[in-house]
């Protein structure tokens, strides 16, 4: 007796509870895999899975095993030149691992020193957000891939009574009408012709079976003209919706960096993940996102990615440069009629003096009208210089559009986006 | 015989092609009578069949970590292209459950019902190992019932508490086997309905057995009322336990002081488990040969009638050759002796000695030599393991084939000497030091408990009888580490060689050791 079950269409992802249960017990492992990747990549590579190594030790399952040393025997296939008696030099590794006898050797990566398995996108995106302390909501809205709006899309054959198209609805029953009587007219006319000919010969001629089969006949035809129904369920169209996604318009973001001497790495790499998240962000509700490196010291210029976050440079700070070097791009490649413009600065709140003053003009009369919002966050644990304080009171005429932030560690990153995001469920 | 047509060409398959082919199968084995629990074959997708893997084929399982990392590791090798699934999966149950992959060609598919739904299905129903230890007819309600019951620990103890000791018992659960005495037969709805049951009983024994530490002994304790009182002996003097006991589990389950109803509950489960598995870890090279014998005959079968055409049948001899390979073992393939390779050619020959023995397999088989060749294979599948199956079976023609040697690896001389060849002096012993690789008993450790200190610190003494100067891998901190867990107080262990306490472990460790 036999069976055959077709289970294909039963759940797939069996597994996942297991799965997440490992992700979760060596959370701290796989964390510092994550970590180091975002260092790496590129924040506009961050749509993808990691492949993740934990070393074979730290999660191996124990069992009482012997180890190597004593006594052993060892049959082996595919003699080709042994005799009895025959000595032969150990074979290199120290141990004979060799694992002839090892029964269930199906085991995975028994003898590799690292376990290898990769993170899907989702999970890669879960940890990265796990280190910036990101609320739950917020995470689903970055995770999802395709925002998407219903739009009308002609019409179909089914549908919600809600949705249905009555114009195209009758038209389509009349054509049915049309096309299902046009035969029966044809028959009844010639039936009527026939008759009124019958008719019309001499009454001696006449043939009153005839007539009287014809007469039925007329009578058949008309009451299967009335019975060809007026509207079918065929006949409906609904109007169709499709889904298409949201994101219409382009987005330009600025990553204003100091890389002055007192920007260590460590501060670069919180600076770069508090750049990711406004990129994710703004990926999420932009077709097209562009991202313009800016870095200053006393002097801004404009590099690429590799360039902003690795490469080193000393001497003093003033941040003005870099804002007039954003005004400067601005005016020649983004007109802020076609792009939605965004700024991300990062600093250790130093700055020259006299310069907080410049940066505070600039951003009140010539940037900010323009933004869509600016975001400031300052990586020191150390006390407030004067750019802060200028910024305060931008801060306070922009209320909306104006976050900073004093950030330690990459927890501190979030809250900075926190209006942003708020923002944007009101869309 | 009449030729037929061919059911089906191509590598395409549907429902009714299957069916047609498992019709005809049905009838073959039949013919071959081959007795079988009935089969359910489902089909199912990549991705089941990844998680049916990690689950080590259990169609429901509770859940843990570790499967987790099966399951990751399975679908890493399967991504970069370095593993093709298996593409039989087969579960001991009545009916029993055979996996097919939707992905497979025709040729897979019918090879797999022949291979797993009438070779493995036959050996799960008549092999004494699976007779005796395993209850086909209850696995899956059993397992459904372990599941549900896990998962109810988990929400009123927590996860990371439950899991926690998981790896305790999985670390152990090689040891939770009895091995001479046929167990009690399980069933899911005995097990709930006696588990409230239990757990008091059971509570109760413990009780008791710890009750009788010194300081609390009842001052009334009458020397005329301890037999009743005390049905264990503990009173008598002697070691606790008497004998010492090999099924480590079931020890902790009945005896480890502290655990929770609940949690001695979970080391049953566990136990029980083990014991499901244990035929199969016994019978890798038999059960595997079986079905492979089976499959290998019943395609040729097809083919001879004509149901089958010639490109399938290529397919198939392409496949069954890579299935049955032996790499030699200086070749880059070699990962030990396989398993579906050593049993396919020890049942193919025992055939052929059946059928067309020579006179050296009269002077070694001489019961087998020139017998009913359907009798002798369905008796040396029903009545031994891997261990005593190569003893029985191995015959001079297959060592030489495989061209087997044996050498001997003394950590006390330089170099490893070859003992024996595949010849005339070589044969027995070649063949006795491969049955004795396969015996269990000497693939892992001889451990069993051999004190509990009822009266004292309460710690619980093992004792490693060692063989061969084989000392235990490093794993066994981890392990007693473990162990500790579950019984709570000091784990002492000892290896034992020729009565003489070789080498001690202890958890937990000093102060001064941890450091090391």
């Amino acid at each position: 007796m036999t069976y055959f079950i077709d289970r294909r269409a039963n759940a797939k992802h069996k597994s996942a509870v297991n799965r997440q249960r490992f992700l979760d017990r060596y959370r701290t492992h796989i964390k510092r895999s994550v970590e180091e990747a975002v260092n790496r990549r590129s924040i506009t590579d961050m749509e993808r899975g990691e492949k993740v190594s934990i070393p074979t030790r730290d999660i191996s399952e124990p069992v009482f095993q012997h180890g190597p040393g004593g006594k052993r025997t060892i049959v082996a296939p595919g003699n080709k030149e042994f005799v009895e008696g025959d000595r032969l030099r150990r074979p290199g590794g120290g141990g004979g691992g060799d694992g002839s006898g090892e029964g269930g050797a199906s085991n995975q990566g028994e003898g590799m020193d690292e376990f290898a398995f990769t993170l899907s996108r989702e999970e890669f995106l879960d940890f990265v957000f796990d280190g910036l302390e990101l609320p739950h909501l917020e995470r689903k809205n970055l995770v999802d891939l395709d925002e998407v709006r219903q739009v009308r899309a002609g019409v179909s054959r089914d549908g919600t009574p809600a949705r249905i198209n009555i114009v195209r609805s009758m038209r389509e029953a009349q054509a049915r009408r049309i096309a299902m009587r046009a035969p029966i007219r044809r028959a009844l006319r010639e039936a009527m012709e026939a008759l009124a000919e019958e008719e019309r010969k001499d009454p001696v001629l006449r043939n009153p079976a005839r007539i009287n089969a014809l007469k039925e006949e007329i009578e058949r035809l008309e009451k299967r003209l009335e019975a060809v129904p007026f509207i079918d369920t065929y006949d409906l169209r609904y109007n169709n919706l499709v889904d298409q996604p949201q994101p219409s318009s382009k987005a330009v973001m600025f990553c204003v960096m100091d890389v002055s001497g007192s920007m260590t790495q460590a501060h670069k790499d919180i600076a770069k993940r508090f750049f990711l998240l406004l990129y994710l962000f703004l990926e999420r509700n932009y077709e097209k996102v562009e991202l313009v490196f800016v870095r200053h010291h006393t002097a801004a210029k404009e590099v690429d990615e590799e360039e902003f976050f690795y490469s080193r440079e000393t001497g003093g700070t003033i941040v003005s440069s870099a804002l007039t070097l954003v005004d400067e791009i601005i005016e020649a490649r983004y007109p802020s009629g076609q792009w939605n413009l965004y700024v991300a600065q990062a600093s250790d709140g130093d700055n020259w003096d006299d310069d907080s003053v410049t940066c505070r003009k600039l951003l009140v009369e010539r940037l900010m009208p323009r933004l869509q919002y600016f975001t400031y966050v300052e990586i020191t644990p150390h006390a407030h210089q004067a750019l802060w304080e200028e910024y305060e009171r931008v801060e306070a005429e922009y209320d909306a559009r104006f976050a900073m932030r004093q950030i330690v560690e990459a927890g501190d990153i979030y809250p900075v986006f926190r209006e942003l995001f708020k923002r944007r469920a009101a869309f | 015989m009449t030729r037929r047509q061919p059911i089906a060409t191509g590598s395409d398959w549907n429902f009714e092609i299957l069916d047609a082919f498992e019709h005809e199968i049905a009838r073959l084995a039949d013919e071959y009578r081959l007795d079988t629990y009935p089969n359910q074959i489902e089909v199912i997708t990549t991705e089941q069949m990844m998680d049916a893997y990690a689950s080590v084929g259990m169609p429901v399982g509770y859940h843990h970590w570790s499967f987790g990392k099966q399951f990751l590791a399975v679908e890493q090798a399967y991504r970069r292209g370095q593993m093709g699934l298996a593409y039989e999966l087969v579960i001991n149950s009545d009916p029993c459950i055979a996996y097919l992959m939707e992905e497979n060609t025709l040729m897979m598919q019918v090879l797999v019902m022949a291979h797993a739904c009438y070779g493995h299905n036959s050996f799960f129903k008549g092999n004494y190992l699976f007779r005796t230890w395993t209850d086909a007819s209850s696995i899956v309600d059993y397992l459904v019932f372990a599941r549900k019951y896990i998962s109810e620990c988990e929400e009123r103890h927590g996860v990371e508490a439950v899991e926690q000791l998981l790896d305790a018992c999985h670390a152990l659960q090689n040891y939770g086997v009895d091995r001479y005495k046929r167990p009690s037969p399980i069933s899911a709805a005995e097990e709930s309905r006696r588990q409230a049951e239990r757990e008091a009983h059971l509570q109760a024994q413990v009780n008791m057995l710890w009750r009788t530490i010194p300081g609390q002994l009842p001052a009334d304790a009458l020397p005329g009322m301890v037999d009743q009182e005390d049905p264990l002996g503990l009173h008598g003097g002697g070691r606790y336990p008497p004998e010492p006991q090999e099924n480590l589990l079931y020890f902790i389950e009945k005896n480890a002081p502290l655990l929770a109803p609940w949690q001695r509950e979970v080391v049953r489960i566990v136990r029980k488990l083990a014991q499901y598995f244990y035929p199969q870890r016994q019978t890798q090279v038999m059960n595997e040969g079986w079905a492979c014998f089976w499959h290998y005959t019943l395609m040729n079968r097809l083919f001879d009638e004509g149901l089958v055409d010639e490109g399938l049948m290529l397919e198939f001899l392409q496949s069954h050759t890579s299935v049955v390979q032996q790499p030699a073992f200086d070749s880059p393939y070699f990962s030990g002796i396989n398993p579906y390779a050593l049993g396919f050619a020890i049942f193919t020959d025992l055939k052929r000695i059946c059928e067309a023995p020579t006179q050296e397999d009269r002077e070694w088989f001489p019961d087998s030599a020139g017998s009913d060749w359907r009798e002798t294979l369905e008796f040396a599948m029903k009545n031994f393991k891997d261990e005593s199956f190569i003893q029985q079976f191995l015959s001079p023609k297959v060592m030489r084939d495989l061209k087997l040697f044996m050498v001997v690896d003394d950590d006390q001389e330089e170099m490893l000497e070859v003992a024996a060849i595949h010849d005339e002096r070589g044969y027995r012993r070649i063949r006795d030091s491969l049955a004795t690789q396969y015996a269990l008993a000497v693939r892992e450790p001889n451990i069993q408990i051999y004190a509990a200190d009822i009266r004292g610190d309460r710690s619980l003494t093992l004792r490693h009888v060692q063989d061969s100067r084989r000392p235990l891998a490093r794993s066994v901190y981890p392990v007693i580490r473990h162990l500790h867990q579950l019984w709570g107080f000091p784990i002492r262990l000892e290896s034992v060689e020729d009565d003489e306490v070789v080498r001690r472990y202890h958890w937990p460790l000093a102060e001064e050791e941890r450091r090391d």
